[in-house]
């Protein structure tokens, strides 16, 4: 009995975990690969943006058919027809997406490394310096977004104003302009995330050995030069990690836009995990809004796949 | 020469004090902007060349928002109401003590036991870290909507009551039940705690549950409490999965923000929507003030992997 017991305790211990895990990411990624594959009659028809996926027999449909039909693979074969509605709008939110991550991440993470290397010194008034960096982290994102909206006002903004200072005539209201909407997200999760990244090039900075300092200052390598020569190839490890959160994040945190952006009509600022939500919420497009699912756990997955190779070759 | 190379390196100084200054400053322009104008009056409102103090320093804002949105719970027919702060309180402390007990004791079991397929099984839990939870809200929706028609916990045929879970602080809490970074931090916490402590409690004839709190926990509760932290941050600034799962009577704060700026007699009041912002932001704001240290700390634990 004891034998048995303590076989099984284990087990047990680890069941709620297990149990939570498979509920809540085990068993919705396999669900929303079937559901993908499935057409409802939308609820509310009123509510949905027409669309123009041709599925057979579908359209006459009568409405009180609302069970699922199986389409098999039709969102997805639309997906990358482009003279589909459902093509088109995965066409403008997968650009937008790639776009959003490859300004941002890189971005913020320089930005976080210039932070570290800038308050990782043993100055009077530098925890304030530290505070102020890091702080947006705490920061709810739709506080900080509520924020930046003042800051993207035309006339009076702070934005606005601090751009007319340095000889800017463009657009002014940021958040409602269809080609500096998305930017505008961009530059909100720059300022919230670039603190967050700084903590981690603080800690690998603290971890760098004297000596190649000493040598480089031998050298007669100027404080630029050690920067860039020395300790930003040193801290590659804390690069590669800070990355691969940085484009999770960026991919997951859309708060910003639920309260900048909601109100551009022809989404020219979407982003993936934002068209998730207003096409399964606000259009009722069940099947579209689980394809895309799909398709945003299939790239998490190739990247952190991908970053997982990449560190255990450098762990070598 | 050396005086040369010694104002050189004290103009370089000089430099990284100003660079550092002018950053500092640049990302405090959000937080101290929305506190001056959270303190206007919300008649008082900006103009060009006004977007700082006001006319007067009040708190009118602050009391027109706490009157226009119920953010704090009020006292009424003997019973307290419902509100954005105890909501946000409710499903945070749900999830934190949860946690607390799911995390402790499965990374107890993967750094104390061996036992069939334990390798499978932790990275089975580490599947949460590739596909994050926040993508899956639209099946995870699905699953809190059905949660009790389905036969989820416990067969129909042996028990069968039917409940909702939808705008509940059960609802937004439960899919961080489990926790892949906790049970990791956990486990790896555990792992450092000496065999000699372990192999003593053994002797002293401790059973498991005795070996866990009296020689695991203690030396643990660094990353405990730094779990702890970066969990209670990260639920009480998240807006889009209870957006998704509550409509009304569980709204936590984020959720009141929003829908007090969508507000349609607030429009441009921006003195009346910072205080609201302010007041959702502060506590947690507050407590990084007060323990910068341990709050910087506990974040960069939250990228491990």
């Amino acid at each position: 009995m004891t034998q048995l017991s303590r076989r099984f305790l284990p087990i047990l211990l680890i069941l709620p975990t297990l149990y939570f895990v498979f509920m809540f990411t085990v068993r919705p990624t396999y669900k929303v690969l079937n559901d993908s594959q499935e057409y409802y009659y939308p609820s509310r028809p009123d509510r949905v943006r027409p669309t123009d996926l041709q599925l057979p027999g579908i359209e006459e449909a009568p409405r009180s058919l609302r069970g699922p039909h199986d389409v098999g693979w039709a969102y997805y074969r639309a997906l990358f027809d482009p003279d589909t509605r459902e093509g088109e709008t995965f066409r403008q939110v997968m650009s937008n997406t790639t776009q959003y991550v490859l300004i941002t991440v890189p971005i913020s993470i320089l930005l976080a490394f210039v932070f570290a290397v800038l308050i990782n010194r043993p100055l009077r008034g530098i925890g304030l310096a530290r505070m102020a960096f890091f702080y947006p982290t705490m920061l709810p994102l739709v506080s900080a977004a509520t924020i930046w909206i003042f800051f993207f006002t035309p006339e009076y903004g702070i934005w606005n104003t601090a751009l007319r200072f340095f000889g800017y005539h463009g657009a002014e209201n940021w958040v409602i302009n269809p080609n500096l909407a998305l930017y505008s997200l961009m530059i909100v999760a720059i300022w919230k995330n670039a603190g967050y990244f700084m903590i981690f090039y603080l800690a690998g900075l603290q971890n760098l050995p004297d000596d190649v300092f000493e040598a480089a200052d031998l050298d007669g390598a100027n404080w630029v030069q050690k920067m860039v020569y020395v300790t930003f190839p040193l801290l590659r490890r804390t690069t590669l990690f800070v990355s691969v959160i940085a484009i999770l994040s960026a991919f997951q945190n859309i708060d910003h836009a639920l309260v900048m952006t909601y109100e551009l009509a022809t989404g020219e600022a979407d982003l993936l995990l934002y068209e998730v939500y207003q096409q399964r919420f606000e259009f009722r497009n069940y099947g579209f809004a689980n394809t895309l699912t799909v398709i945003m756990i299939l790239i998490l997955l190739t990247l952190t796949f991908t970053n997982f190779v990449l560190s255990e070759r450098r762990g070598e | 020469m050396l005086a040369e190379q010694h104002k050189r390196i004290h103009y370089g100084q000089w430099m990284t004090n100003v660079a550092t200054i002018v950053l500092a400053a640049l990302w405090l322009v959000p937080i101290v902007w929305a506190l001056v104008v959270s303190l206007r009056s919300p008649d008082d409102s900006l103009g060009p060349d006004d977007v700082w103090f006001g006319e007067t320093i009040t708190t009118e804002s602050y009391e027109k928002a706490v009157d226009l949105a119920p953010f704090f719970p009020e006292w009424k027919d003997g019973h307290l109401t419902r509100s954005y702060y105890s909501n946000t309180i409710q499903f945070v402390v749900l999830t934190l003590v949860v946690q607390l007990i799911t995390v402790t004791l499965a990374g107890f079991a993967f750094a104390h036991y061996d036992f069939f397929a334990k390798k499978l099984f932790f990275y089975f839990i580490l599947l949460q870290m590739m596909i994050p939870t926040a993508i899956l809200l639209v099946p995870n929706f699905v699953t809190i909507r059905e949660f009790s028609t389905a036969d989820f916990l416990i067969p129909k045929f042996i028990y069968y009551h039917e409940f909702n879970l939808y705008d509940t602080p059960w609802a937004v809490a439960m899919p961080y039940f489990g926790s892949a970074f906790g049970t990791f931090l956990m486990r790896q916490a555990f792992l450092e705690v000496p065999d000699e402590l372990v192999d003593a409690g053994r002797i002293d004839g401790c059973r498991w549950y005795q070996l866990l709190w009296h020689v695991y926990l203690p030396p643990s509760r660094p990353s405990l409490v730094a779990f702890g932290l970066v969990s209670v941050s990260f639920h009480w600034n998240e807006l889009l999965w209870p957006l998704v799962v509550t409509s009304d009577k569980a709204r936590p704060l984020t959720m009141g923000l929003l829908r007090f700026t969508q507000l349609s007699d607030i429009g441009a009041q921006w003195s009346l929507v910072m205080a609201a912002t302010i007041i959702i932001a502060l506590p947690l704001l507050g407590a990084f003030l007060i323990f910068q240290r341990q709050f910087i700390r506990s974040f960069l634990h939250s990228g491990v992997k």
